[in-house]
């Protein structure tokens, strides 16, 4: 038996042909690493099931959603990049949501903001500084990031929060002490997010439904916000509360350097 | 040639909207050229999304006439190869390169899958085992070569930008590179399983209806 020769021609033929069709993965990969499409997988939160998408350059979006059809749909709406499910968030990033969602705050999780406006980041990353367990009102947001009268931005601004629990928009309640509007839910769904951390609400809603928008502690006049840390130390003996700076002020009370309460009335 | 022209043009004008046409065009070919140079899919996938990530973050720090004169075929080609070589320089430091067989068997994928009936494609598969196997036998630089030329189906002056060596260099080491695989082939031929009695030139004659 003979082995005929292979021509030159036949084997170039042959070459041609171990070319092969890239596994889906492999574009679509190329995309999210560049930040240009979205993974994204189920986590569980206070709220119940909720889901995280991200890309090379952070988490983008956090939502709920009924099932998988619509949320893929709502996030192709408002973001207008493709998205994936994966099986699980790698695990990195995992680890560090539980981190944040458990009070630390040091963590550092990438997000990509993208497309919102120097405004809108501002007050997101001031939220970012609230303590787990404790609220500031809108108006403290505003004063904080120098723009004292924009305090109903600011409720626009925390309503259009795209990634919520991870941008803490639930520890901003409204003015006149009232839970306000929560965008993954309702004041119910704040309520509860908020009562994970270990924050009464209905006495804090009480509170300020009677006029006791603010703690001092008479030992070392200084006032606060009531969910303040330095606020929560003080014992029922040496408690005050004012239903305004101004009454503290007159009352002899400065400011807590911690929670830098603003007057309700600018 | 012209549609990567024009994917040049795009990618300039605005970057984020021309890649993913970028991906679309060049993803089987920075794969394929990835599993032939490594003989695994799962390092060829990372190596040809680790392509189109660094050639997209290269182009952000280009201006718009550098990234209009860019050559894509030749310049992804040349950042797959360089992230090839990267990888099998570790692979060779973390296992001695004897362990082929495993390897090949899976990167196997011939592209001529559902094209021909079950005894043309048992030919085909054969014959392509055999050759990528070969392949792999090849020195990198030969390898290199041979898959840009030949596989990729780049000109030799594209397959010389891409690696980075002269002509007269690459049109010798594609000349080499046939030569041995064309032994490799003939003495692995009276070898391919139950069809051993046929000839070699006889197992080829279906490849290439089926090309055709």
């Amino acid at each position: 038996m003979t082995v005929m020769p292979l021509t030159e021609t036949q084997l170039e033929h042959e070459l041609w042909d171990l070319r092969v069709a890239a596994p889906a993965s492999v574009g679509f990969g190329a995309l999210v690493a560049t930040g240009l499409a979205d993974r994204y997988a189920p986590i569980e939160t206070p709220l119940g099931r909720a889901f995280v998408a991200w890309n090379g350059r952070g988490v983008s979006w956090v939502g709920q959603a009924p099932d998988e059809a619509t949320f893929e749909s709502r996030f192709r709406a408002e973001v207008g990049r493709e998205v994936a499910r994966t099986e699980a968030l790698p695990e990195r990033l995992a680890r560090a949501i539980s981190r944040r969602l458990a009070g630390d705050r040091r963590v550092r999780i990438p997000l990509d903001l993208r497309g919102h406006t120097p405004f809108e980041v501002m007050v997101w990353m001031k939220a970012l500084e609230i303590p787990r367990g404790e609220v500031r009102p809108y108006g403290w947001i505003a004063a904080e990031i120098g723009r004292p009268k924009a305090v109903r931005a600011v409720g626009t601004a925390l309503a259009h929060n795209p990634v919520p629990l991870v941008v803490p928009c639930h520890r901003v309640v409204r003015s006149d002490g009232l839970i306000g509007q929560y965008s993954m839910g309702g004041p119910d769904a704040k309520r509860r997010v908020l009562g994970a951390e270990g924050l009464d609400t209905g006495a804090l809603e009480a509170d300020a439904a009677a006029g006791r928008r603010y703690t001092g502690s008479d030992t070392t006049h200084i006032v606060c916000h009531p969910t303040c840390r330095d606020a929560r130390r003080v014992t029922d003996r040496h408690r005050v509360t004012f239903p305004s700076l101004a009454a503290a002020a007159q009352a002899g009370y400065r400011p807590c350097k911690h929670c830098r309460p603003v007057s309700l009335a600018a | 040639m012209d549609t990567d022209e024009a994917l040049a043009r795009h990618l300039a004008k605005d970057l984020e909207a021309g890649f993913p046409g970028l991906v679309e065009a060049h993803q089987d070919r920075l794969y394929t050229i990835a599993l032939r140079l490594l003989g695994d899919r799962r390092d060829a996938e990372e190596v040809a999304q680790d392509a189109l990530v660094r050639a997209f973050r290269a182009m952000q720090g280009y201006d718009r006439d550098r990234i209009t004169a860019l050559r894509l075929r030749p310049w992804l080609a040349s950042i797959a190869i360089n992230l090839a070589r990267n990888r099998r320089r570790r692979l060779d430091d973390r296992q001695p390169p004897s362990q082929l067989e495993p390897m090949l068997d899976a990167g196997f994928d011939p592209a001529t899958d559902g094209r021909a009936g079950p005894d043309r494609q048992a030919d085909l598969r054969e014959t392509q085992r055999e050759l990528a196997a070969g392949l792999l036998r090849l020195t990198p630089a030969v390898r290199a070569a041979i898959v840009l030329r030949h596989v990729d189906g780049l000109s030799v002056a594209e397959t010389a930008e891409a690696l980075g060596r002269p002509e007269g260099t690459i049109k010798a080491q594609v000349h080499r590179g046939l030569r041995e695989l064309r032994s490799v082939l003939e003495a692995a031929g009276p070898t391919a399983g139950p069809r051993q009695h046929e000839t070699r030139a006889g197992r080829f004659v279906p490849a290439l209806e089926a090309i055709r």
